[in-house]
């Protein structure tokens, strides 16, 4: 049901990124989407990955600060207003996006990616509304 | 000019003449008034009554930081407690500070010493001086405002923090000398260059102490504002500021050896080096009524000449130092020791203790930059929580340490390890000549 959203920390120079994305290429990982937010000094950079557990390991034998954290894919229809109707919901519900970006897809419909304050409740919120999630591993596989 | 040339000139013979009755009852009153030193003495079995003269130093055991911190804060006080007039405090090894404790007249002596040094500077009674020592616990600002008073300048506790007011109040006051670290100073010709006030002040006279400064950037500062600069060295333990200065032959810093008698002792064996070898500076304080110290290791390594300076002083000179036997690092005058930063990085949950110290100097202001490794327990994949980590390092740290300091976070395992002793400090600035 949420979707494992994989992070790294990086610092902010030279050749760091390239050195992540080399350990993921080298094992077969495929990068589905990523955002990066960056600070003058580091970086954290935020991906949905073919495999998450794998990546997760692959990095951490080579030295990187990885986590999984667990965040939500809600599917958007490609329109104006869509991404106003999900941020109503967590408005009314009192929940906190923290970050978002979006979920490529070759399809029409787009998907948004949320990470919140309170996931079950933003799940729920969002199922209450109508809108569909994404299947982890359709999500994955893209 | 002399300040006290009784006791500057004085003759060598008579000098140790006098050390040595003064140390007798130095001996004699820490046995009797202070267990610390009592307990010492009789471990090794030595008794007030063997010491005769100052050559009997030597038979004296050692005091150390440590020994202060253990007795913290007023356990080797040899006075009590109602005949303190005063407390300072430095920075300790591992959090504690080192308290240090005076009597009416050991101000009075510490007066003495600062207006000594000050007359050495060519200063006297007619200057202005602005103190742009921090005044607090910190003994640099109190130290040399008491000593100018006492020598009769018109003293102006400028402390610091406000540069451009302190430009302004040199110029419209005619201040003709000042007191601040030498790092301070350098910042301050900066700030006066930029008001385009040059040519309107009447400064003539430094004294810098408070951190190590090389022959090259005292004649930088010299060149720099048309002035002559001169080093005041101290230490808390001691007094503070005024234990030795530079005369106008800048030869070597006059040590006040009636009130404070120097050794230089080999940094492993602790056997006494002849003038001329680098060693650890060690003082044994001879008036003082508060807290009297034997034989204190400074961790300072210097060199000692005895013989006659060309301003006809006969107290003995301590060169430039050379660095410290321990890991000591002075930023922005104020005692810093990496145990600090590890303690302070401890206290923190989840974070790792892998950090590194990167000290430079940026528009001639020490600055301190930590780099702290993030590990699991402590990474985020948001940034805001990320920045909330820095500051309260940040915090920690600045409390702890009593300075700015800027932390860098990185990534895991990207700081040097190392075998046995561990090297946690990158110091930039460029102090060799």
């Amino acid at each position: 049901m949420y979707l494992k959203q994989l992070t790294v920390f990086l610092e902010n120079r030279e050749g760091r990124l390239d050195s992540v994305t080399d350990i993921l290429a080298k094992n077969d990982i495929n990068i589905v989407c990523l955002t990066l937010a960056d600070t003058s000094e580091y970086g954290v950079i935020r991906m949905i990955v073919s495999d998450p557990d794998k990546a997760k390991s692959v990095l951490k034998a080579e030295g990187c600060l990885a986590r999984l954290t667990d965040v939500l894919a809600v599917e958007m229809e490609q329109k104006a207003g869509s991404l106003n109707k999900i941020t109503k919901i967590f408005s009314d519900e009192n929940i906190n996006i923290e970050y978002m970006y979006t979920l490529n897809s070759a399809k029409e419909a787009g998907s948004m990616i949320l990470k919140c304050s309170d996931i079950e409740k933003g799940f729920e919120a969002v199922k209450k509304a109508g809108f569909k999630l994404v299947d982890p591993n359709v999500a994955y596989a893209l | 000019m002399i300040w006290n040339e009784a006791r500057e000139c004085m003759s060598r013979d008579e000098m140790a003449n006098m050390q040595g009755a003064r140390l007798k009852k130095v001996v004699a009153n820490v046995y009797h008034n202070v267990e610390f030193y009592r307990k010492k003495m009789q471990e090794i079995g030595l008794e007030p009554g063997d010491i005769n003269g100052i050559e009997d130093i030597t038979k004296l055991p050692f005091t150390t930081k440590s020994d202060l911190r253990d007795n913290y804060p007023f356990g080797l006080l040899a006075v009590p407690r109602s005949q303190i007039v005063r407390v300072h405090a430095s920075s300790g090894t591992t959090g504690k500070a080192t308290v240090v404790a005076y009597t009416r007249r050991d101000i009075e002596a510490w007066q003495e010493c600062v207006a000594r040094d000050l007359v050495m500077c060519g200063i006297t009674k007619e200057d202005m001086i602005q103190v742009a020592y921090g005044y607090g616990l910190f003994t640099g600002g109190l130290g040399l405002h008491y000593g100018a008073e006492n020598l009769g300048c018109m003293t102006v506790p400028m402390s610091t923090g406000n540069t451009k007011r302190l430009v302004t109040m040199m110029e419209d006051f005619g201040a003709t000398a000042i007191a601040c670290t030498p790092s301070y100073l350098l910042h301050i010709a900066e700030v006066i260059e930029e008001m385009g006030v040059k040519d309107k002040l009447k400064l003539k006279t430094a004294i810098c102490g408070a951190e190590p400064w090389t022959e090259k950037m005292r004649l930088q500062i010299e060149e720099k504002l048309g002035i002559n600069a001169h080093d005041i060295y101290g230490l808390s333990e001691v007094c503070g500021p005024g234990v030795a200065c530079d005369c106008q032959f800048h030869k070597g810093l006059h040590v006040q050896e009636d009130h404070f008698f120097a050794e230089i002792v080999d940094k492993e064996t602790l056997n006494p080096l002849p003038d001329g070898e680098v060693g650890e500076l060690v003082f044994t304080t001879l008036t003082k009524e508060g807290l009297p110290l034997l034989r204190y290791r400074t961790k300072d390594l210097t060199s000692i000449d005895h013989s006659t300076c060309e301003c006809g002083r006969t107290t003995p000179r301590i060169s430039k130092f050379k660095g410290r036997s321990d890991d000591m690092l002075i930023i922005r005058g104020v005692n810093v020791f990496p145990s600090q930063v590890e303690t302070a990085l401890l206290e923190i949950d989840g974070v790792s203790p892998h950090y590194m110290m990167i000290v430079d100097r940026v528009n001639n202001l020490d600055t301190l930059e930590v780099q702290v490794e993030v590990d699991e327990n402590v990474f985020s994949d948001e940034i805001r929580e990320m920045e909330n980590l820095t500051k309260k390092i940040s915090a920690a740290l600045q409390s702890a340490l009593l300075i700015a300091v800027k932390v860098k976070l990185v990534e895991p395992r990207t700081l040097e390890r190392f075998e046995g002793k561990s090297k946690h400090v990158i110091d930039k600035r460029v102090l060799v000549d």
